[in-house]
């Protein structure tokens, strides 16, 4: 394509604004946090002496700190799969054609324009051992199905079930948007492909199995990345919902890091943990954005 | 071009004239900002209190109130802490006496120090010298207390107590006795709310300060009574004992939560700081009828104290203002405004006594004459460092009850922190 210089010019004044405020607000501050990360900084005054490695091997040698990578690894599975589920059904099922699916799509989207914050807080009552769902349950009569929901420090294997709750949540607020990627996949299917396996007598399921999901991989991946990444720097949603829990069985890295830097006010380590973060996120997203970089 | 160049300048004019108008504005109003986390009940009127004593002398002066939600300061001290090293600081500020202040504030050179206000208001004599020494450092003064609490203090809920004929525990032996008859009868002998978990280790200290005594317990704190030693792990196995007689939902209830279980006669006891007496009070609750209180088993003769104190920052906006704000602070009136309200005993000796109910009245008398020991669950013994990965050890602690590993951990992180 030919442009003319003048329009590239203009291209580029366009673009220097933002690209400078990224610079500075995003590109500079992981720098900083960075050189925070290997410096002595604890308590209030800025302290950049340079100790190497020493706040990393206190960090991943901290008990609070290796529950919490465990709780990152259970709650991304668990939410990542049960979103994806739940969204490929609610998808499948609004793509009928039903009437209202309008007012169906609405309903199944709104959890999604909820802040997490108060997501968190009223998840907390309906999970409240003692007049949430459990009251609900001893009413009718399945008091023994009662547990302590994120009260529970109980752990299998590597699994808090205290995060149960906490999964349900974050599942309730995203498995619309979920829902919607998976809808925009199905009407992008050609319609030949599923008429004509119809006309050759395949069910419905069949037809879900062999036609929709291979056809939905590329939709299925960008689902996975965007879910994937919410749920990796996860903070508000739990800090307001479980806090830390007992033996912080619903602790995420987030809120160690929260509380390290700004409670404990010890800086080096806050800075590792946040620096560990980005390094998760960055596996997700960066194979990811290279591959749709070189496909263009 | 020539639009889109207009439009970019305006858009950042527009901000930066806006950020200009803001700066202005706060130098010319003649204010008083006051940062505490001073938001529900008693406390938040105790507040109120000292503001019209101040309103009263000082009518011109704006007071704004500037308090963040949440219980020991949680929220608050994080918000604080940004907004110091922004180099906005409030023009004065709530912080515990001790390592809380000394440690977090003091040494990081962020507050002026206020020795020539103790001077020329005479309080070096009305504040005992105990409480002055733990806002001191290197002979200066750097805040002044507005209250005391106690943390050391087992209330219990006297109709189960008087029905089942037993008497208040004194002991830790006693405790167990008492705890036992109680489960026997079908009622939750200790009630516990630690989902901040610093509840679990308020009443870990008592328990520490019980077995240990004042001398070896003031020693966890610096560094002369190892934390791995016989006598600590005896106090961690004490503490996991207690764990037993416990309300199975502790980790979904706050303090105050566990003090309404008391309340209600769900549960016989609670330990926790004297500001539960303002929360049986505000629930129509009977000092001495519906409940009593005595000191921690086996810690009589001890008061495990913290303060609520404000200080000068180094730069506080309006100085003047915050320096009349402080004498307002440690001032008779003041503290008598202040304490009845909140439900503390005033850091001065020399107060009007009869302003002060039952329980206060009790307070002040063994605050005058027992040995003063500080709490680490609110920032006097130990730094905000130490004090939040003790609480990190706690919560494991808690919940897999392992003696030998908690104290290994406790020592580690003691061994980081110990001056």
């Amino acid at each position: 394509m030919v442009r003319s210089k003048r329009e590239l010019w203009k291209a580029f004044g366009l673009v220097v604004p933002s690209l400078a405020v990224i610079s500075v607000f995003v590109y500079a501050f992981i720098a900083w946090s960075v050189r925070t990360s290997f410096s002595a900084w604890k308590g209030m005054v800025p302290d950049y002496t340079f100790v190497g490695l020493r706040n990393y091997f206190t960090v991943f040698s901290r008990q609070r700190f290796q529950i919490d990578l465990m709780n990152t690894l259970s709650f991304t599975v668990s939410f990542l799969l049960l979103c994806v589920v739940i969204g490929i059904l609610l998808a499948w099922l609004i793509d009928r054609n039903i009437r209202g699916e309008g007012i169906f799509r609405t309903i199944y989207l709104f959890p999604m324009s909820v802040s997490f914050v108060v997501t968190g807080v009223v998840w907390r009552w309906i999970f409240n051992p003692t007049v949430g769902i459990n009251a609900l349950l001893r009413q009718i009569g399945l008091g023994h199905l009662a547990w302590g929901w994120y009260t529970d420090p109980t752990r299998i294997g590597i699994f808090h079930i205290a995060l149960i709750p906490v999964i349900i949540a974050a599942s309730w607020q995203l498995s619309g948007y979920t829902m919607a990627m998976f809808l925009a996949g199905f009407r992008g299917i050609p319609s030949e492909l599923t008429e004509q396996a119809r006309i050759d007598g395949a069910g419905e399921f069949f037809i879900l199995r062999k036609i929709y999901l291979p056809m939905l991989r590329p939709i299925t991946l960008s689902a996975l990345i965007v879910l994937g990444h919410f749920s990796l720097k996860i903070f508000d949603l739990v800090f307001t919902m479980t806090g830390s829990g007992p033996a912080f069985a619903t602790d995420v890295p987030a809120i160690y890091m929260f509380e390290t830097t700004f409670r404990g006010n010890n800086y080096g380590e806050g800075a590792v943990i946040s620096i560990v973060m980005l390094l998760m996120v960055a596996v997700v997203i960066v194979p990811y954005l290279a591959s749709t970089f070189r496909k263009e | 071009m020539r639009k889109v160049c207009i439009v970019l300048m305006l858009s950042i004019a527009v901000p930066a004239l806006l950020f200009s108008a803001g700066a202005r504005e706060a130098e010319e109003v003649n204010q008083l900002e006051i940062f505490s986390w001073w938001t529900a009940g008693g406390e938040a009127e105790g507040l109120d209190a000292l503001f019209d004593i101040y309103s009263d002398l000082y009518p011109e002066v704006d007071v704004v109130n500037a308090t963040v939600a949440g219980g020991a300061g949680a929220q608050a001290k994080a918000v604080l802490s940004t907004r110091m090293q922004g180099g906005n600081p409030p023009d004065s500020f709530q912080v515990h006496a001790g390592r809380g202040l000394v440690d977090t504030w003091v040494v990081a050179d962020m507050m002026e120090p206020i020795t020539f206000i103790y001077e020329e208001e005479g309080w070096l004599d009305a504040f005992p010298e105990g409480v002055i020494e733990m806002v001191s450092y290197e002979g200066e003064i750097y805040s002044v207390p507005a209250n005391i609490h106690r943390s050391n203090v087992l209330w219990y809920n006297l109709e189960i107590f008087e029905s089942n004929g037993l008497s208040a525990p004194q002991t830790i032996d006693e405790f167990f006795d008492v705890a036992e008859a109680l489960a026997d009868a079908g009622v939750t002998p200790l009630a516990l709310g630690d989902v901040n978990t610093w509840e679990a280790t308020h009443l870990l200290e008592s328990v520490m300060l019980s077995v240990l005594g004042p001398e070896a317990y003031g020693g966890l704190w610096s560094g002369d009574t190892p934390w791995d030693g016989e006598a600590a792990k005896e106090a961690l196995s004490v503490f996991v004992d207690m764990l037993d007689y416990v309300n199975t939902d502790h980790a979904a209830l706050t303090w105050d939560e566990a003090a309404q279980y008391v309340i209600d006669g769900r549960a016989a006891m609670t330990v926790m700081g004297d500001w539960a007496h303002g929360y049986f009070m505000a629930m129509g609750q009977e000092p001495g009828e519906d409940y009593k209180w005595i000191p921690s088993p086996g810690t009589q003769g001890t008061f495990m104290m913290l303060s609520d104190t404000f200080g000068l920052p180094g730069g506080a906006p309006h100085r003047t203002n915050a320096v009349n704000w402080l004498k307002v602070v440690g001032s008779v009136d003041g503290q008598d405004a202040f304490n009845p309200k909140k439900g503390s005993i005033p850091a001065r000796t020399d107060t009007d006594r009869s302003r002060y109910d039952m329980y206060l009245q009790s307070a002040m008398d063994d605050f005058a004459g027992d040995e003063i020991v500080p709490s680490v669950a609110h920032g006097a013994a130990a730094s905000e460092a130490w004090a939040s990965e003790v609480n990190d050890v706690v919560s494991i602690f808690v919940s897999n009850k392992n003696v030998d590993n908690a104290a290994r951990s406790f020592a580690r992180v003691a061994a980081d922190h110990a001056p």
